[in-house]
């Protein structure tokens, strides 16, 4: 395997809060190879968003990026300054976020906004900087582009919307786009549309992402690879079949079990018992023992360890590998 | 756009028919004028004739008719006092109030929105906290008070700057303004500094708090996770997001103050409307009354406008479709 485009490595990231520190990023690991989509899957409050900041270095007191290390093609990026990160972000890795409505700026047109994101990173003619933006937007299907760049935000459906933010993260020709949760807010059909061609875009570019979800039916349609969060920590790791065919964490498994298309008809959609802890006063063992049928007394004392490899699991009593 | 601006100036025209009509009711219909125009041993028929002279025998909405027709040929009487046309003396005090405001709330808006932001960008800076302190004084401490003190000190103590009046004036068209001489800004700029230190307490409050919450958003993380640097986003995203109350406040600070420029007015010997029209209600001059509330009237008026067509132009969700 070639070097990896992006190799994060115990990526700890920490709130300072009155009641202590949330680590709400506990010593993430992982790497990702250039075109590659990686999915990353967990309830709400795992640490998703987060993680994806701490990769921009976007990272705002009280937050901090407690440790660990995050290399683009080698190149350390937790430690540089702001100036340097600049230059990375939105060039070398762009972020797409949850909700369109909030992302664009309402009061300036698309046009506008597509030009601040150019000039970022060396200042073009207007010119050249239209028809930069009307290539993208094409990309991304937005119709008659040319025309839409002196509209605003609220003129545009919220699935355009969010393909406006894609078509600004594609802008500088990023090798990573982190999109987290894209589809989130919007409606099945479009999330389906959206989907297609954010999975078409990353073939046709060779752009990497890193698929940011809570929905793990939406992450396996269109990553890879899976990383499975749970309380700031990766709890299991593997191909996307892998991972559906045989889930090796409780935790993973309960996920699974919970997806609408995995229900018996007519019954109860299954859930995972119990709620996600809290940051603040984790479990001393496995933070998932207290929602796991499988959890003993090991499980309650001693935290788990991620095994290594590409087909990880962090449990002290993983499934089997041919259970599901 | 046009429907809105004709709804509006028609919506004008009644303000200002109601106003005049309240006008006309505290100036003219309560209290009795004869008493102040006749000497009060003026013999019966003196007194009659004067009644009559002055419309005052007529029902009440006769005397309302005449009175509005007046106002609309734009004769607004003569002063008593004066013993000049109304309208002539209030645009010889019109330009020195102008003059003294502009200075006042351009200056505190020039100065107090950028300190604002910055103290909303760095909430927690040693420098944040000195402008924030420094508004807390604009707030509490009264403006006669200030004006005293800055007498005292730049004019009594110091001797750089004259404590009164407005010093040598330019005349265009044949208007007298200070602010084309030197010598008119060293005596603009002692009592234009004390009518702005509130509207920059303002200012600064007002675009510090804008900011801190604009910092937030999304909008701002997506700037940021573009690449775009700080100064761009501060300049080019927050300061447009937060115009419209800095707008408003700017057109509310700049019709009062015209119309209530009156304390420094006094304390700075600025001979501008204000102090006319705080003698005229002493000496009961009736026509100047009139026409100062009616003018005052005006200018809030047409100020509220344009402030409302500037929300049109600041916030592209509030322009009106034209097409529908
Ligand atoms: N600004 C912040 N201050 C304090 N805690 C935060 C902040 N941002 C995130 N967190 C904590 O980090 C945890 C992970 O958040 P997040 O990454 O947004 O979760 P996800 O994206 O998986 O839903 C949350 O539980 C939250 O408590
Ligand atoms: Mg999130």
């Amino acid at each position: 395997m070639s070097a990896p485009l992006l190799s994060v490595r115990d990526l700890r990231t920490e709130f300072a809060t009155k009641a202590g520190p949330i680590k709400a990023v506990d010593g993430v690991c992982f790497d990702l190879q250039a075109g590659e989509i990686l999915g990353l899957v967990g309830e709400s409050g795992s640490g998703k968003t987060v993680t994806g900041f701490s990769i921009l270095g976007l990272i705002d007191p009280p937050g901090r990026i407690a440790g660990g290390s995050v290399r683009l093609e080698g190149r350390e990026l937790v430690g540089l300054t702001n100036a340097a990160l600049r230059d990375v972000r939105g060039k070398q890795i762009a972020m797409v976020f949850q909700d369109p409505s909030a992302t664009l700026n309402p009061v300036l047109s698309i046009g506008a906004q597509m030009k601040l994101a150019l000039d970022a990173h060396g200042r073009s003619s207007a010119t050249v900087a239209r028809e930069r933006s009307v290539e993208v937007l094409t990309r991304v299907g937005i119709p008659d582009p040319a025309k839409r760049l002196d509209a605003y935000p609220h003129q545009f459906s919220g699935g355009m919307r969010q393909r406006v933010a894609i078509a600004i993260a594609l802008l500088n020709r990023p090798k990573l786009i982190i999109c987290d949760e894209p589809t989130t807010a919007l409606d099945v059909s479009i999330q389906a549309q959206i989907l297609t061609e954010m999975k078409a875009l990353a073939r046709d570019m060779g752009t990497a992402m890193i698929w940011i979800s809570h929905d793990l039916a939406t992450v396996s349609s269109i990553a890879s690879r899976i990383l499975v969060m749970y309380a700031g920590r990766i709890i299991e790791e593997g191909g996307v079949a892998e991972v559906l065919r045989a889930p090796r964490h409780p935790y993973t498994r309960g996920l699974l079990e919970s997806l609408p298309a995995n229900a018996t008809p007519g019954q109860d959609l299954m859930q995972i018992p119990g709620s996600t802890p809290s940051l603040l006063n984790l479990p001393p063992g496995c933070p998932f023992a207290p929602r796991c049928s499988y959890a003993d007394d090991l499980c309650r004392t001693e935290p788990p360890r991620l095994t290594s490899g590409s087909r990880a699991v962090r449990c002290h009593h993983p499934l089997a590998m041919e259970a599901a | 756009m046009l429907g809105f601006i004709i709804q509006r100036l028609l919506q004008s025209v009644v303000v200002m028919l109601v106003i005049s009509l309240l006008v006309f009711l505290g100036v003219y219909a309560i209290g009795n004028p004869i008493d102040v125009l006749i000497s009060p041993d003026a013999t019966q028929q003196i007194r009659e004739q004067t009644i009559r002279a002055y419309g005052l025998d007529q029902p009440l909405w006769k005397q309302y008719w005449d009175f509005l027709r007046r106002l609309l040929s734009g004769d607004f009487g003569r002063s008593f006092v004066y013993n000049m046309p109304v309208l002539q003396l209030i645009f010889s005090r019109l330009p020195a109030t102008l003059e003294l405001t502009l200075v006042a709330v351009i200056g505190a808006t020039l100065l107090g929105v950028p300190l604002g932001m910055y103290a909303g960008y760095k909430p927690d800076s040693a420098i944040s906290k000195g402008i924030m302190a420094f508004s807390v004084l604009g707030f509490s401490v009264p403006t006669f008070w200030i004006g005293l003190v800055l007498i005292f000190t730049f004019a009594v103590q110091l001797g750089w700057l004259p404590a009164g009046n407005r010093g040598e004036t330019i005349s265009v068209f044949g208007v007298e303004w200070s602010f084309l001489t030197l010598d008119g800004w060293k005596h603009l700029l002692l009592p234009a500094l004390n009518l702005s230190l509130f509207k920059f307490a303002m200012m600064v409050r007002l675009a510090r708090a804008g900011a801190r919450e604009t910092m937030l958003t999304d909008t701002v993380r997506f700037a940021r996770a573009s690449g775009e640097s700080e100064w761009t986003i501060l300049r080019r995203h927050v300061l447009r997001l937060i115009a419209i109350p800095l707008v408003t406040v700017f057109g509310l600070e700049l019709s009062s103050t015209l119309a209530f420029a009156v304390v420094t007015e006094t304390i700075f010997s600025w001979p501008g409307i204000g102090k006319l029209i705080i003698d005229s209600i002493q000496t009961l001059d009736r026509p100047v009354m009139v026409a100062y509330l009616m003018l005052v009237a005006f200018l809030f008026i047409v100020i509220n406008l344009i402030v409302d067509l500037s929300y049109a132009a600041l916030d592209p969700r509030l322009r009106i479709r034209r097409t529908a």
